[in-house]
């Protein structure tokens, strides 16, 4: 059975109860568009806008038709102006609406940084919890031959430092659209990071419309000698190495983490004492990354500490813009294969 | 009280050649036969490289490319009138920038083959590397700019960028920087009329993206941007009027994008042939060779040998830029900063990128 399918079929969480994932299926792509549609349907409020939104291309096909079903009122391409439109966004939001405004890449989000860290995350609080901002933020993570430094670069935990923010990067298809509409629905800001990599990706994708809770992390595959914890385009690469390793008899617990902030604390911690062993995969850098949190909250509770064994291993990018080249890129990024020695190597060390 | 005008903008137009070649003999430049077939060279060598850049992409051999098709006046005209020791911050539709100004053929093919080391700019050249982020290199054209103020320094800063990126904040906070300090720069905005499928009237109500400047004090014009002469003349003005310690000046070249985007994009889906059609008839190079033509510069014998010499200058260059080995692994971290952290020493050796 594809784990895509397996991981749906563990969502003990879904809002609804009609949701059978064994009925049909779609890619990562329809999943963000379908979601989309069904809010855009739903509820008046939520539109849609950004660089290129009503582009016969639709953003790789995310926002593919909507301007013909919603008209231009609703689905808003905008002129060049990053920092702009997420204040206009805001605005939006703050008379009423459910704006959805969505960044070809998230390296451009940091031209924005002002509009989300210091005002879209911090209003709630500064008004004494009397103004909210149901606004979410699509943004697209790239990697391959010439993306570079530039056009690359995977940016959670920048986000994810911020209070007020809230962060989310499905893995699957059937997660992408539960949290999109989770993430429309939500009175906070949302910041609701893609992988190009997984648009493709198919599995199952019920035509309901159903809702992923933002927080909680899931439970892909049961094993008890280490618990692996991937984030976005990591999670396919822990289940690939995750297979391998049950080969060779090591029985390995993959969580899929789906949602940065808030993280879900009690099973990353449950799983820990459960295996006593750790390794985190994350598409972003090491250094004061999402791995680094979730080290530290293993550390930080007493029965989790225990329960360790060894060190914790991270597997995340280091410390070096993402390259041009492909030479480079090759030694850069991590595959299945790292994940493998990494929990080889935390089972030799414990 | 009456409301009364205290202040009136107006915006000039400057074409010096028309679409058929005809000149406007008061408005031209002192250019010698030299000149003007330096920049006929330029023009001619920006536009092969650019067809063979598109043919290898299709073949796989460089990465996405972004044609410069129809560009290729407002592009060299500008380079050709600035000194050699002028600052340029250009975006990533600067191929023709970076050819006239004599930039390593095979170092630009480098880049775009996906090689940071493209953009190693040649030690006596001032030019910055391509600005993805769209219009965040015109600050720095400011900031240089004002930094030759302080160094009494008789250089003067270039930047260039598309009429998407003239709605950045970027655009708008570095003109008012330019103004307020007098600083000695040129900003040249290459309104193409596209920003990927975004049309030139959605990206500002303004008429002009010229008149802009006026709002800050600057002064603004638009040129033809296929008139290559035209947009030497307001270059060199510009740049006159920034070394003599004027400022800064804006110049809109209204021009056309008649290729894709970049090789990711496919305008049919957002615009028509016919529309491609008229701008194809004003491309730049048609008119300039029928204005070289009429004065009697240049004829089929010479045109054949600077075209046969572009396309000899660019062959070679692909030849050197796909002999050069790949960049070392541990090249990538050595780049990182100017000294390497403990850490990153110890990444070099633990992930085995250096032997
Ligand atoms: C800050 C930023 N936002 C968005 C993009 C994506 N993008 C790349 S090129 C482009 C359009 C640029 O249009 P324009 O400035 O007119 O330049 P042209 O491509 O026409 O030369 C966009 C939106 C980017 N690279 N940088
Ligand atoms: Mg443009």
């Amino acid at each position: 059975m594809p784990w895509t399918k397996i991981a749906a079929e563990r969502q003990n969480i879904t809002t609804t109860d009609s949701v059978n994932p064994d009925v049909r299926r779609g890619s990562y792509r329809d999943a963000i568009l379908e979601a989309t549609r069904s809010c855009m349907e739903t509820d008046e409020n939520v539109f849609v806008l950004g660089e290129g939104v009503d582009d016969v291309g639709g953003v790789f096909g995310t926002t593919q038709g909507l301007i013909d079903i919603f008209g231009p009122e609703r689905v808003i391409d905008s002129p060049l102006a990053e920092n702009g439109i997420t204040g206009v966004a805001m605005g939006a939001a703050l008379a009423g609406m459910r704006p959805l405004l969505v960044h070809m890449r998230v390296d451009f989000l940091p031209l924005s940084l002002d509009q989300i860290a210091n005002h879209a995350a911090k209003w709630s609080y500064m008004f004494g919890g009397n103004a909210s901002v149901p606004l979410t933020i699509r943004a697209i993570t790239g990697r391959g031959w010439g993306s570079a430094a530039q056009h690359s670069q995977s940016l959670q935990a920048i986000f994810a430092h911020f209070p007020g923010l809230k962060v989310v990067m499905p893995a699957t298809p059937y997660d992408a659209k539960g949290l999109l509409i989770s993430s429309l629905y939500d009175n906070n800001p949302v910041l609701y990071l893609e992988h190009r990599w997984l648009y493709d990706m198919t599995g199952p994708l019920p035509a309901e419309m159903y809702r992923v809770p933002i927080g909680k992390a899931n439970l892909i595959r049961e094993g008890k000698d280490v618990t692996i914890i991937a984030i976005s385009q990591m999670v396919g690469m822990a289940m690939e190495a995750a297979e391998d390793l049950g080969a060779d008899g090591i029985e390995c617990e993959v969580i899929d983490l789906r949602t940065i902030k808030p993280l879900d604390i009690e099973l990353i911690r449950s799983s820990v004492q459960k295996t006593g062993r750790l390794v985190v995969a994350d598409t972003a850098w090491k250094e004061f990354g999402v791995s680094a949190e979730i080290l530290a909250l293993a550390l930080e509770d007493r029965d989790t500490f225990n329960a360790l064994k060894g060190p914790a291993i991270r597997v995340a990018l280091p410390d070096v813009p993402t390259p041009a080249s492909h030479v480079l890129e090759e030694v850069f990024y991590h595959g299945p294969e790292d994940i493998i020695s990494a929990v080889k190597k935390a089972v030799e060390e414990a | 009280m009456p409301l009364k005008i205290i202040k009136t903008f107006d915006v000039k137009f400057l074409q010096i050649i028309d679409e058929s070649g005809r000149a406007d003999a008061g408005l031209l430049p002192d250019l010698t036969t030299e000149e003007l077939l330096k920049i006929y060279r330029a023009m001619i060598l920006s536009r092969t490289f650019n067809r063979m850049a598109l043919a290898l992409q299709r073949e796989g051999r460089i990465g996405t490319y972004a044609s410069i098709l129809g560009q290729e006046g407002a592009e060299t005209g500008s380079a050709l009138a600035l000194e050699k020791g002028d600052w340029i911050f250009p975006s990533f539709r600067e191929t023709g920038v970076f050819i006239s100004r004599g930039y390593p053929l095979w170092r630009m093919l480098r880049y775009w083959r996906g090689d940071e080391r493209g953009m190693e700019a040649p030690a006596d050249m001032n030019i910055f590397p391509m600005s993805v982020p769209v219009g965040s290199q015109i600050t720095h054209a400011v900031g240089a700019a004002m930094a030759m103020n302080i160094k009494k320094d008789k250089n003067i800063a270039v930047t260039y960028f598309g009429d998407g990126g003239s709605s950045r904040g970027d655009f708008h906070e570095g003109l008012n920087f330019a103004g307020v300090f007098k600083a000695p720069v040129i900003f040249i905005c290459q309104n193409n009329q596209w920003a990927i499928s975004l049309p030139r009237n959605r990206q500002s109500a303004a008429e002009t993206i010229a008149q802009r400047a006026a709002g800050y004090g600057v002064p603004g014009i638009q040129v033809d941007g296929n008139d290559v002469v035209a947009v030497y003349a307001a270059t060199a003005r510009a740049a006159e009027r920034a070394r003599a310690g004027e400022g800064p000046t804006l110049i809109e070249c209204f021009t056309y994008r008649l290729d894709d985007h970049t090789t990711a994009d496919d305008s049919s889906r957002y615009r028509t042939d016919e529309d491609v059609a008229k701008w194809q008839k004003k491309e730049p190079l048609i008119r300039y060779k029928i204005f070289l033509e009429n004065k009697g510069i240049l004829n089929k014998e010479l045109d054949k040998e600077i075209t046969d010499e572009a396309e000899g200058l660019v062959k070679a260059a692909v030849t050197e830029a796909e002999a050069v080995a790949p960049p070392a692994p541990a090249d990538i971290i050595k780049y990182t900063s100017a000294t390497l952290s403990v850490r990153q020493k110890k990444d070099i050796k633990a992930l085995k990128w250096e032997k």
